[in-house]
Order: C-alpha cells, then sequence, then structure tokens
C-alpha cells in the first residue's frame, strides 16, 4: 500500500495514495473535470488538454493536464479559475470549428457556453474524428495488435491503417468502434461477416456450435486463444452457452 | 626531433601525453599552412574545387615538403567565403576564388607578400585588415569555442591533441570524484544552450541521483531553428570537443551508453562525428576502459527524419526508440524518466563543448565572463539583413546594438534596421528601442523574446512584420506533431487569420483574436513548441500595431512585400530602356518599346514574382 | 530488394531504435521507400507494420512515391525567407509546373521544401542533388534548372 498524501482540491480537503494522478482523485470524489481522450483502462495520453487544471505548490502556480500530474503532498488543486475556463472555452471553440456537425461536441461545448467558433464560417470543417487517440491506444494497449495507427504529423494527421490500405492486423475485435466517442467508426455486420468499414477489414464470424448465433470473427477468437494458451476448439461454443 | 611513433591504444594519461609530445614533434609551427574552411556553407563558395586547386599548385611550384594545406570547419563568417587563413602569419583572406589560387600560392606563401583584394575590408570605412585577429568581425568576439575551427582538420584526431585535445578528460577521470566535477559545473553557472537555459550541472546531479543503474547521456544536434547553425559548425569543425564533453559528463552522472542525435539535413556533421568517435576508440579515449581508468561509455550516432518537434527533448528520445517525434508531458523528468523509461541527459552541442574548457580552466574562469544570471560566452549566428552575416561568438551581457552594428556592421545596402527576432520560432522580436538590452537569458525573457539557441535574425524596412508572424505561424503549423488539440488546430486558425490579413480580408477583431488564441497556446499546449508558438505573434502586434492596422483598415502593406497589397511598377526616369527585364519575365507582362524608352508593364499580366526587380541594376522597379 | 534491406537491418544490429536511420538508409538506396522494403521492415525487424507506416509518414524526410531524378530541396528557414526564399519557391513552381512536394510528370525534378540547412548567411539557399547553391534569386531559377538534365 503506497504512501497517503493530503492534497486540496476546490477547496476539499483530500487525502489519497500517491502514484494517484490529479483527474483520478477528483473521480474518486466525485469532482467533475471534463476529458475527450482520457479512458480508465488505457494509458493517460494529454492530447485534448481539456482536463486542464490550476495547480499550486511551494509558491509556484501552473496549468497542468490532471490526468497525466502526479500527486503530490500538500498540493492545491483548483478546477475551475477563470483562466482554466477560458482555455477551455477556446478549446471547444477549436473543436467546433474542426467538427462542424458532430452532436457529442457540440453537446459538449453548449454545454461549457460556447455557442459557436469566432472564426469565419468559411473555415469549418466538417472532420467526425477528433483525434482523442482512443481507438489506436486501445489496439495497441489492451488488444495488443496495434492494426491502426496516428499517421502523418500536425494538420495532416489522421487515423489509418497501414497504407491507408486493408488494416492486414486487425482481428474485427470492435474494441476501436465501441472506445470511439463521435462513433466515427463505423462496423457492418451481415450474416457471417462482420466488417471494420474504415479500415477495409472484413472477417468471417464464428457460429457457435450449440445456440447458432455468429457471435465474434474467427480472426480475433484465434488471435485470443493463442494469445491466452487455450486449447483448440476453446471457442467453437459462445460465452453465453459456455 | 622525432619521438616514437605511437599507435593504437593509449592506456594511462601518461601515454596520452607521450601521444601528444610525438604529435607536436612532428610538426613545425614555423611551416606555413594554408587553413581553408571546408564547411557546409562554403560548399557552395565552390571550396572543394579550390582545395583540389591549392593541392595542385603545391605540387606544381614543388613545395609539397615545406607547405601544408588544412581543410578546416567552419570558423564563422560565412558572408565572405571562401574563406582561408595562412599560418603562421595569421593572413586572412575572403572571397577566394579558384582564380586566385596560383597567385596566393606565388605571393604570399612564396614571396611572402600580401594579396590586397583578397583582405577583408570594413564596408563602411574601407579600411583593409590582414590579421585573422585583427578583422573587427573576429575581434570583437570571444572565440572560446569557434577558435579551434579555423585551426583543425576536423577529421583529424592527432590537430584535436595538438591543442590540448582529452586533457580534460584525463584530468576528470585520474584527478576528479565524479561529485566534483558535478561541483564544477554547478559552481561554473553554466547554463543549456539549446534553449531552455536550465542550469546544467542541477540536471547532471538529478540525472545521477535518479534511480537506476542504466543511463543514458544525450547529445541533441537536432538545430531545428531555422536561422541558426552554430551546432552545424561546431559538430562539423570539432566533434572531438563535443564527444569529450559527453564523456565527461558520462562518468560524472553514471552513464555509460550515449548517443548523438543529428539533424538528417547535416550529413557533414554526421560524417565527422562517425569518424572522430572510430578515432576516439581506436586510441582507447573512447569505449571499454578509457585511458585504462576502467570506465567505460559507448556512443551511438542517430539522425533526424527532418522533424522541428525533434529537438524537444521528449520527441527526441521517443525517435530514438524508433517511435514518431511526438512529445509527452514532463511532469516527471527525463532525468528521472527519459529514454526507455530510463534516468536520461540530454544536453546541446554546445553545451557539451564547453565542458572541457571548464574542467581545464576552472568554474571561476567560465563564472568571471558574462553577466550574474547567464555565464560563459554564447555563439550566435547573425544573419538576415546585416552586412557582416555569420556566427558570432561573444560574452553573455554584450549588448545587442553591438552586436548588430559593431560586429555586424549595420544594415546591407543602407537602409534602416526594423527588429532583431531572436529564439527562433519561439522567440520574438526586439525593436530598435530595446537595442541596448544585454544578451542575457532572463533579460531576453523579461521582454518577450527568449535567447534561444541563439540565431538572431535582423531584419529592415522591407521586412514586413505580419508577413513575419504569419512566417512563423506557417513553418509551426508545418512542424506540429498534431497531437495537441491547442497547437494542431489554434496554429491552424491562426495561420488562416494571418493569410486574410496579408491577403486585405483582414477584420477588425482579428488582432484580439489572434491574441485569444495565442493565449491558450501559451496556457494548454503539450510542449514547448505549442506553448512558445505564440511569442513571434505576440511581439509583432505588441511593437508593430501599426503594421497590422494598415494591413486589416488601408489593405496596404507599409514593407512592400504582401503581394496582394503592392504593385510592381517601372520608375520611368530610371528606366533606360535597355529590356533585359523583358525576356526573363515569366508571364510576358512587360513589353519593351524602344531604347531610351522606358518598358511598359501590365498590372493585369505581373504576378509579382520579383524578377524583374532582381535583375535591373539600375533600381528602376518600385514596389508599393 | 530482399537482400539489401536484410544488410541494413544487419548494419544497425537489427535495433528497433534504429528505424529512421533504417528507413533513411533504404531510402537512400532507392530515392523513396517502396512498400515491399516497408513490409521486409515489418518481418525483419519484428515492429507493428502501423508503426512504420506511422514513422515514414511523420518524418518529413521520407517518401512513399518515386522522386524524380534531380532533387531539388529550396530552404525556406527564417534567414532565407527574410531574403525572399518564397519567392524563389514561387518561380521554382512557375517553371516546373508543379507545387512543392510534387514530381514533374517526366519524372526530371521533385521540387521539394526544407526548414533550414544550416547555411544561412548564403541564403536563400536552394541544393540540387546534394549541391548546395546560395544567394539565389527569382532570376537565377531558369538558368540554375536548365544545368540539370
Amino acid at each position: 500500500m503506497n504512501k497517503m498524501l493530503n492534497l486540496i482540491i476546490d477547496g476539499r480537503k483530500l487525502q489519497a495514495e500517491e502514484g494517484k494522478t490529479v483527474l483520478e482523485v477528483a473521480r474518486d470524489n466525485g469532482i467533475d473535470i471534463p476529458t475527450l481522450c482520457y479512458n480508465e483502462e488505457l494509458e493517460p495520453y494529454g492530447a485534448c488538454r481539456l482536463c486542464l487544471v490550476e495547480v499550486s505548490r511551494n509558491n509556484r502556480t501552473r496549468l497542468v493536464t490532471s490526468c497525466l500530474y502526479p500527486i503530490e503532498e500538500g498540493l492545491v488543486v483548483k478546477t475551475s479559475t477563470e483562466k482554466v475556463v477560458a482555455n477551455r472555452k477556446m478549446l471547444m471553440e477549436l473543436l467546433l470549428a474542426r467538427c462542424q456537425g458532430v452532436k457529442v461536441i457540440e453537446d459538449m461545448a453548449r454545454k461549457m457556453g460556447v455557442d459557436k467558433p469566432s472564426f469565419k464560417p468559411e473555415y469549418f470543417e466538417k472532420n467526425e474524428c477528433i483525434l482523442c487517440g482512443l481507438c489506436t491506444r486501445a489496439c495497441a494497449e489492451v488488444v495488443g495488435t496495434s492494426a491502426i495507427s496516428l499517421v502523418n504529423r500536425g494538420v495532416n494527421r489522421e487515423v489509418a491503417a497501414p497504407f491507408l490500405d486493408t488494416a492486414n492486423d486487425c482481428i474485427g475485435c470492435g474494441s476501436c468502434v465501441y472506445i470511439c466517442p463521435t462513433k466515427c467508426i463505423k462496423m457492418e455486420e451481415t450474416g457471417d461477416t462482420r466488417t471494420i468499414v474504415n479500415w477495409k477489414a472484413t472477417f468471417k464470424m464464428q457460429k457457435c456450435q450449440k445456440c447458432g448465433k455468429n457471435f465474434a470473427p474467427e480472426k480475433q477468437l484465434e488471435y485470443f486463444r493463442k494469445k491466452l494458451n487455450l486449447p483448440q476448439g476453446f471457442f467453437d461454443v459462445c460465452p453465453d452457452c459456455r | 626531433m622525432r619521438l616514437k611513433e605511437i599507435k593504437g591504444r593509449v592506456n594511462s594519461p601518461k601515454q596520452l601525453e607521450a601521444l601528444r609530445a610525438s604529435v607536436l614533434a612532428k610538426r613545425d609551427p614555423k611551416r606555413p599552412c594554408i587553413a581553408l574552411c571546408v564547411g557546409t556553407g562554403c560548399l557552395a563558395y565552390g571550396c572543394v574545387d579550390i582545395l583540389e586547386a591549392f593541392k595542385n599548385e603545391i605540387v606544381k611550384q614543388k613545395l609539397q615538403n615545406s607547405v601544408d594545406i588544412r581543410a578546416t570547419g567552419c570558423p564563422g563568417f560565412c558572408e565572405r567565403g571562401a574563406l582561408l587563413t595562412i599560418y603562421p602569419q595569421g593572413v586572412f583572406y575572403q572571397r577566394v576564388k579558384i582564380e586566385d589560387v596560383a597567385e596566393i600560392v606565388t605571393e604570399t606563401i612564396v614571396k611572402g607578400r600580401v594579396v590586397d583584394r583578397l583582405l577583408y575590408a570594413d564596408p563602411n570605412t574601407g579600411e583593409r585588415y590582414q590579421k585573422e585577429t585583427d578583422v573587427p568581425f573576429y575581434k570583437r568576439q570571444q572565440r572560446i569555442l569557434l577558435e579551434a575551427n579555423s585551426k583543425i582538420d576536423p577529421t583529424s584526431i592527432e590537430d584535436y591533441l595538438a591543442i590540448g585535445g582529452y586533457s580534460a578528460l584525463a584530468k576528470v577521470l585520474f584527478q576528479m570524484k565524479p561529485e566534483q566535477v558535478i561541483d564544477e559545473v554547478k559552481k561554473s553557472g553554466l547554463r543549456g544552450r539549446g534553449g531552455g537555459g536550465f542550469p546544467t550541472g542541477n540536471k547532471w546531479q538529478s540525472t545521477r541521483e535518479a534511480e537506476g543503474d542504466i543511463k543514458y547521456v544525450i547529445c541533441n544536434c537536432d538545430e531545428g531553428d531555422p536561422g541558426a547553425f552554430m551546432d552545424r559548425s561546431l559538430m562539423e569543425g570539432n566533434p572531438h570537443s563535443v564527444l569529450e564533453g559527453m564523456i565527461i559528463g558520462a562518468f560524472a552522472i553514471g552513464s555509460h551508453e550515449g548517443y548523438v542525435y543529428i539533424r538528417h539535413e547535416y550529413p557533414m556533421a554526421v560524417d565527422n562525428v562517425m569518424t572522430a568517435i572510430k578515432q576516439a576508440e581506436s586510441r582507447g579515449l573512447l569505449g571499454n576502459n578509457i585511458l585504462g581508468s576502467g570506465f567505460h561509455f559507448n556512443v551511438k550516432v542517430s539522425r533526424g527524419g527532418g522533424a522541428f518537434v525533434c529537438g524537444e527533448s521528449t520527441a527526441l528520445m521517443a525517435s530514438l526508440e524508433g517511435k514518431v517525434g511526438e512529445p509527452r508531458a514532463k511532469y516527471v523528468h527525463t532525468s528521472e524518466k527519459g529514454l526507455y523509461n530510463r534516468p536520461s541527459n540530454l544536453n546541446n552541442v554546445e553545451t557539451w563543448a564547453n565542458i572541457p574548457h571548464i574542467i581545464l580552466k576552472g568554474a571561476d574562469w567560465f563564472s568571471s565572463i558574462g553577466t550574474k544570471g547567464s555565464k560563459g560566452t554564447k555563439i550566435f549566428s547573425l544573419v538576415g539583413k546585416v552586412n557582416n552575416t555569420g556566427l558570432i561568438e561573444v560574452p553573455m551581457g554584450m549588448k545587442l546594438r553591438d552586436i548588430v552594428y559593431g560586429i555586424g556592421a549595420g544594415i546591407r545596402e543602407g537602409k534602416k534596421f526594423k527588429a532583431v527576432q531572436t529564439g527562433g520560432p519561439s522567440g520574438g522580436f526586439i525593436p530598435e528601442s530595446q537595442l541596448d538590452l544585454p544578451v542575457d537569458f532572463d533579460e531576453l525573457t523579461r521582454v518577450g523574446s527568449m535567447m534561444g539557441s541563439g540565431a538572431m535574425i535582423v531584419t529592415d524596412e522591407n521586412t514586413c512584420m505580419v508577413d513575419m508572424a504569419k512566417y512563423f505561424v506557417g513553418f509551426l503549423q508545418e512542424e506540429s506533431c498534431g497531437k495537441c488539440l491547442p497547437c494542431r488546430e489554434g496554429l491552424k486558425r491562426m495561420l488562416q487569420i494571418l493569410t486574410d490579413i496579408t491577403d486585405g480580408k483582414g477584420r477588425e477583431e482579428d488582432i484580439e483574436l489572434l491574441e485569444r488564441i495565442a493565449a491558450t497556446l501559451k496556457d494548454s499546449a503539450l510542449c514547448a513548441l505549442g506553448s512558445t508558438a505564440a511569442n513571434p505573434v505576440l511581439t509583432t502586434i505588441s511593437h508593430f500595431r501599426d503594421e497590422y492596422e494598415a494591413h486589416i483598415k488601408d489593405h496596404r502593406c507599409p514593407a512592400g512585400v504582401c503581394k496582394p497589397l503592392i504593385k510592381y511598377s517601372i520608375i520611368d526616369e530610371k528606366c533606360p530602356g535597355c529590356g533585359k527585364c523583358v525576356e526573363p519575365c515569366p508571364t510576358k507582362a512587360i513589353k519593351f518599346v524602344a531604347k531610351k524608352e522606358p518598358v511598359i508593364l501590365d498590372q493585369e499580366l505581373c504576378i509579382k514574382c520579383g524578377t524583374c526587380y532582381d535583375i535591373c541594376n539600375l533600381k528602376a522597379v518600385s514596389i508599393k | 530488394m530482399a537482400s539489401k534491406v536484410e544488410a541494413i537491418i544487419k548494419k544497425y544490429e537489427a535495433d528497433k531504435g534504429q528505424l529512421v536511420s533504417i528507413l533513411q538508409d533504404i531510402q537512400t538506396e532507392h530515392q523513396y521507400l517502396p512498400k515491399e522494403a516497408l513490409d521486409e521492415v515489418v518481418t525483419l525487424l519484428n515492429v507493428p507494420a502501423s508503426q512504420v507506416y506511422s514513422v515514414a509518414t511523420f518524418f518529413k524526410a521520407f517518401s512513399l512515391t518515386p522522386r524524380g531524378r534531380h532533387l531539388i530541396k529550396v530552404c525556406l528557414g527564417t534567414a532565407c525567407h527574410v531574403r525572399g526564399a518564397a519567392k524563389v519557391v514561387d518561380k521554382m513552381e512557375l517553371d516546373l509546373g508543379v507545387k512543392r512536394t510534387q514530381t514533374t510528370p517526366d519524372l526530371r525534378y521533385t521540387l521539394e521544401t526544407v526548414n533550414c540547412v544550416g547555411c544561412c548567411a548564403l541564403g536563400p539557399m536552394v541544393m540540387i542533388d546534394e549541391k548546395y547553391h546560395g544567394q539565389i534569386s527569382s532570376d537565377k531559377v531558369s538558368p540554375l534548372l536548365a544545368k540539370y538534365e
């Protein structure tokens, strides 16, 4: 068990384990800090910058991303100072200008009091992807296939399969589809086939030998069977029937 | 007197000194030596052919046994290439062309006479200077690091040994403890020369104290700031000095593995460092059991791939791991968790090059140079619209005015100074009113700019400050890694706004909007590329707001740069009708009328490419 | 193709950290990064294809499409910009009939821009086939291009 540290968030005196981040402690205590690229199961990334908070210690105050900042003894955290709010508002304006028409972003912006971006409308874009990296990180860290990645750099950055072709390492598990906050990764299932549309990857589904349901791609099951050293035929029957 | 030739490894300080003595014994200081610069800059002046020509001429005049030719690194006076110095007299020739070679050998080497037209002449007074040490460009500098560049062949370890090389290393390994080395560096007050200005000794100490057996020492030669070429010069011209600094640092920190990360655009630096590593290894000065001390340290060279962001320490380390150059948060310092999550000490080339000097001459000597907060010398690249462009090494605290007008000899073509830009894309513009500022880390930061890596770009009345802000934002947009929202999207919008302004489509509210985006970048960007991106925009708005307003309100570019807002026209009174501009015009917009009659420029066809302006010797083309 | 990639990877002791250097050596060999060579790297170096593709598209030095016989690099560093590099690049685009990062249809030239080659005192700088040309202005562009077949 790690050492317990004392800190203050928005005036509340709290105690938490050393090694935790400010965001984790805030969420553990019901204090709301907005995020877009954060997921508990993945390593924090620090791309969206929405979780910015003001931290002070030893007469030094600065703005940091709470998802990555490790707590310290005597840390004073303020989650909604004027500066923090002004930054979050501009960040939302930038997102709105990039993702015109994406409901999730528009709802989030409205909640923060941001209606429309201050830039010239002719420059608005209609991207659905917010480049949070959740899909690529899930694929690399949880699934372990690294089938997709963030390619190019700067304003040309995008999530893609190698060579913008079929993602050969994709196993069709659908993790990227589920984790995407704007639901811009599309999955289609027809009969005994599943396609992850964005990565041009099509998979034959495994049919359960008991109930006959097409429950998961064969490739995905084979991948996990090998990874977890399970016997042949382990996935011939679906989890419900097992 | 010839001493016994010492081959192979030297296994003690005593053997090192014996090697040094044998090298010096073979050299006659009175023997004439032509030291010609073959640095990358001089390649553009054809120095390779000039070197060949000298070799041939020496043979032709049967002087090969009495005259040496040495191909050296960059001494810094790039404005005047090709450059050479003739030792032992120290005669300095500039703007040397291949046609001058025979005359130089005959007149100066053989007859001991000076070729006047090849001497440096002050652009303002016309006075000529014979000796390299008298040339005002060099004389006003304090060339602790750069001096060796005009004396040694960087591909010769013997040359480095001849000037005392590796004696600092011997002292450290056999007379000092690691903690003593760190104390000395701390006491000297040396601060990082790459731009961060962090106290070097403190960084070494943190890395030493960090948990872990495997630690890394890294040299950052990514030098991405456009306009900066100090590190190129040091790495090309004196790679052993950088290696020596790294080995000393590794010993102090307790590291046995190091990397030299060189930007892909510096092929000569890569070659010279790799040669230096092989030579040092073969002499037992690098690798296992250095100088027989039992300390081992190995170095690998890695190249960048054309990404400015890889000058940032965490992005550089990601690139060293075979990944894309994306920075990460530095709430946990790289001295604790850096390359492969292990304690890593990263320093800039110039920082490493200072170390052997500090060890040999002492911390007190070093801290006697410079100001209270910024010790030692700094190499700057003085470029842009000054008369004397090149590398200069000056003590910290020298006034900007003395640099621009004293060493730089003022603005070229007699134009008016506008501002000097320091700190690269992370820095800001310093106007005439602040020219008495001393070069000092804290002073430059105080006025909204920064020291940065040392690029000093001088602009004149024909530089449009809005265009410069647009230039820097465009540069940063291209170099942004794209990971974090404010940098990727913020720079995009700033560039769109600045482009609108330079196209005459700016709105009243644009200046305030730029300031808002800049503030968000400063507060929320993930790394220093994003957080300092605001500086060029904010300093130009602060000092040159009138230019922004002219573009927005009057649709006018006072400096005559922004194409949609300017017009090229022929000054009839000055045009003699020679027709020189007619044929090169890409759109045939200029019509020849008759000799002695001015040409006619059709505004409908003119694309403002500038060809006629450049080609006209009589300045008969005006830009408004 | 296979043996060349194998030799390059062997030279770097199959060190995954040297991926950028490995790709640079491959590019020097073929003037660009052929897909087949990159597939080899994935197999021999044991890194995910997505990582190789990310690295190949992140760094400006790499080209995934074949390049012209003569590689033109116009420096757009600040010192060169202040001395008029933008006009040089515009003139190049005009003369060659292609935009920056593109290759002429006859595969004679590829026009690229670079952010500083370190010759800041001699700007505007243009490199053609690794040869440095300094103090280039709009009027010098056509004569310079004519020297390269």
